[in-house]
């Protein structure tokens, strides 16, 4: 009796959070038919979409699994290149067909990466976890800027450097090392971001009310007592892991098709870090924060240009405010004493109004 | 001749690693807190000596003990503000204020002095030294580099093994409650070891920008995560170890730049890092700490 309740109470905060979703994106579509949207906050639109994606699925790792990804900005990455190069091998076929091709090959790349990366990392612990997470993210970040790769009809060349890139009559550079990815396609759409968002929710919210996600959160709350009740550990571990990097290079896919130019040093150790400021302030383990501190967070700073100097101060102020305020056990304690005063007072008023 | 001129740049390079490597490892062995945030009081320490030289006009020797001053406090400062109320809280918590105050720290620096880059001025103008009929010439401030690495390593050995500060710090290290039975502090000592690692950053802050003068807000981050990585290495907690690990990477990244790929170098030393993890977690000497339940 007590599980069923405990299940529909689950149902119920996901449908809240894929009503939410949909109405904004409703909304929102509506007010940007309209025209009242600012240049600069539509052309945000895409990006918005893609950074909920990235907290979704950075959340999955930080927050249900329990371990920090400093890298997780390298998962981006590579989806976003390995995008840009399947469309551009792809030109000629229509458009929607290029879009949800360079979507899942970019997706199961960076599942790949996940894959390669989780086997070694998922071994260690804590900070040790986190520092090769960040290592793993630089280098992706410096291979990415060493490669070039272009396409004639003869198909796909990969060369280590400019000179050694040679094309046949007709064929195109895609990946021009550090300069990035030039003329790029731009597949990308705020329906297709919202579609994304959808299906990211949709997996992470069903595998963490699933058996295995129970499974992952018993290893993050207790790893020993988990390993103990035979809940194998790493096939745990890397399945939260790799999902969450099928999704981030979903995110990246969704991101470069946005814009005409991308350069791998855009997805730096910073990109992982905003990322992970938005699920912190979204609340570690809590979906609909994630979207919601994304939105904010994204939007907030193009509101508020004049405050641009001041606002990487103000996140990192806020980020150990948060951290301080969540974790000390008496600074918890007064905090739950004034909340505590506040709802006595409502719920108060509420009996008086009665 | 060329191999030993690398040689040499690797030395002194790790040596830069080795010092910063050591704030590092004790912080670490103490606290068991990585101090993300490091690497951004090198970044400080450079500016505060910058400063000093190019505004104030101040000798050499007297900017650098002010960086160390000004370093040394802020070190206590993060340390009583951000970390103290964490002491309890879980690893993940305590790592990412670490990461946000490294955040505070790097956009403090960008609004007080810009993001435009400062070209240092070394501490040290001497002409670089001439062997073998000059054909190997080495930098005056490379063998400077190894000189002062040598001297601190040996005071902080001698500190830690014969002062009653190091005894207490050792002590905290091995077991925290049952030092503060014995009637140890645990909060001052750890209070102490930031102190002295952030005044080691600054010597460092000094050092990598005499060697290499460009001085930005993000100057001291991925020297940090490099020094991380040479105190894991090395084996965390273990001074001797924070000096191996730290000129082993200096060698292995300048000889990594000059023979391999010169984009690659970060990339190369990061593998380094991984596999060390991989086959052996606890560094070259470090201990095997068995996991309690």
């Amino acid at each position: 009796m007590e599980k069923k309740l405990k299940l529909s109470a689950a149902a119920k905060s996901n449908t809240i959070t894929y009503s939410m979703v949909t109405v904004a994106f409703i909304l929102i579509y509506l007010l940007d038919m309209m025209d009242v949207l600012s240049n600069s906050l539509s052309g945000q639109l895409v990006p918005i979409c893609a950074y909920i994606v990235m907290a979704l699925s950075l959340n999955l790792t930080v927050g249900v699994l329990g371990e920090l990804s400093l890298g997780h900005a390298g998962f981006m990455s590579v989806g976003a290149f390995v995008g840009v190069v399947v469309a551009g091998c792809m030109d000629g076929s229509p458009d929607i067909l290029r879009f949800i091709v360079s979507m899942i090959v970019g997706g199961v790349f960076a599942g790949i990466a996940g894959l390669v990366i989780g086997v070694p990392v998922l071994r260690l612990r804590g900070d040790y976890l986190a520092i090769v997470t960040l290592a793993f993210g630089e280098i992706i970040k410096d291979i990415i800027n060493c490669l070039y790769v272009g396409v004639d009809a003869s198909g796909l060349k990969i060369a280590g450097s400019a000179e050694a890139l040679v094309l046949g009559e007709g064929g195109k550079v895609l990946i021009n090392g550090p300069i990035g990815a030039a003329n790029v396609p731009k597949l990308s759409s705020f329906f297709a971001g919202f579609i994304l968002i959808m299906l990211t929710l949709f997996v992470v919210l069903n595998l963490i009310n699933s058996r295995a996600g129970r499974a992952i959160m018993a290893l993050r709350d207790n790893r020993i007592a988990a390993e103990s009740v035979g809940i194998p550990v790493t096939k745990y571990k890397l399945m939260a892991f790799i999902t969450s990097a099928v999704l981030a290079g979903m995110a990246g896919v969704l991101f470069s098709m946005n814009f005409s130019t991308i350069v791998a040093s855009k997805f730096d150790f910073n990109q992982s870090i905003l990322v992970l400021m938005f699920v912190v302030l979204g609340g570690m383990g809590n979906m609909r924060g994630s979207i919601i501190a994304a939105t904010v967070l994204t939007v907030l700073p193009e509101l508020m240009r004049a405050f641009e100097d001041f606002r990487m101060l103000l996140y990192s102020v806020v980020l150990i405010l948060v951290m301080i305020g969540t974790n000390n056990a008496k600074l918890k304690a007064m905090i739950g004493k004034y909340t505590g005063k506040i709802t006595a007072v409502f719920k108060k008023r509420k009996g008086e109004t009665k | 001749m060329e191999f030993l001129f690398n040689l040499i740049n690797g030395i002194s390079l790790g040596s830069i690693y080795a010092i910063i490597a050591l704030g590092y490892t004790m912080v670490y062995g103490i606290a068991k807190m990585l101090n993300f945030a490091h690497g951004d009081v090198i970044m400080v320490g450079g500016y505060i000596s910058f400063c000093a030289i190019f505004y104030l006009e101040l000798p050499p020797f007297i900017a650098v003990v002010l960086a160390m001053i000004v370093c040394t406090v802020l070190g206590i400062i993060i340390e009583g503000l951000a970390y103290k109320p964490l002491r309890d809280a879980t690893s993940l918590a305590v790592l990412i204020t670490a990461i946000g105050v490294s955040y505070f720290l790097q956009n403090s620096a960008q609004l007080i002095w810009g993001s435009a880059s400062k070209s240092y001025i070394s501490i040290l103008q001497a002409e670089p030294i001439r062997l073998f009929e000059g054909q190997l010439t080495i930098k005056a401030e490379a063998v400077l580099t190894i000189i002062v690495c040598v001297i601190i390593m040996i005071a902080l050995t001698l500190f830690v093994n014969k002062t009653k500060i190091g005894k207490a710090m050792r002590a905290v290290s091995e077991d925290k409650g049952a030092a503060q039975l014995m009637g140890i502090n645990v909060n001052r000592t750890i209070s102490t070891t930031f102190a002295i690692g952030s005044a080691l950053a600054a010597v460092a802050g000094v050092l990598l920008c005499s060697s290499y003068p460009t001085l930005m807000p993000t100057t001291g981050s991925m020297p940090g995560i490099k020094a991380f990585t040479a105190a894991v290495f090395g084996g965390i907690g273990s001074i001797p170890g924070a000096m191996l690990g730290g000129i082993l990477l200096g060698i292995i990244e300048i000889f990594a730049k000059v023979y391999v790929s010169m984009e690659l170098s970060n990339a190369i030393v990061f593998a380094v890092l991984i596999i060390v993890l991989l086959f052996k977690p606890t560094g070259l000497l470090g201990k095997k700490i068995s996991e309690k339940v």
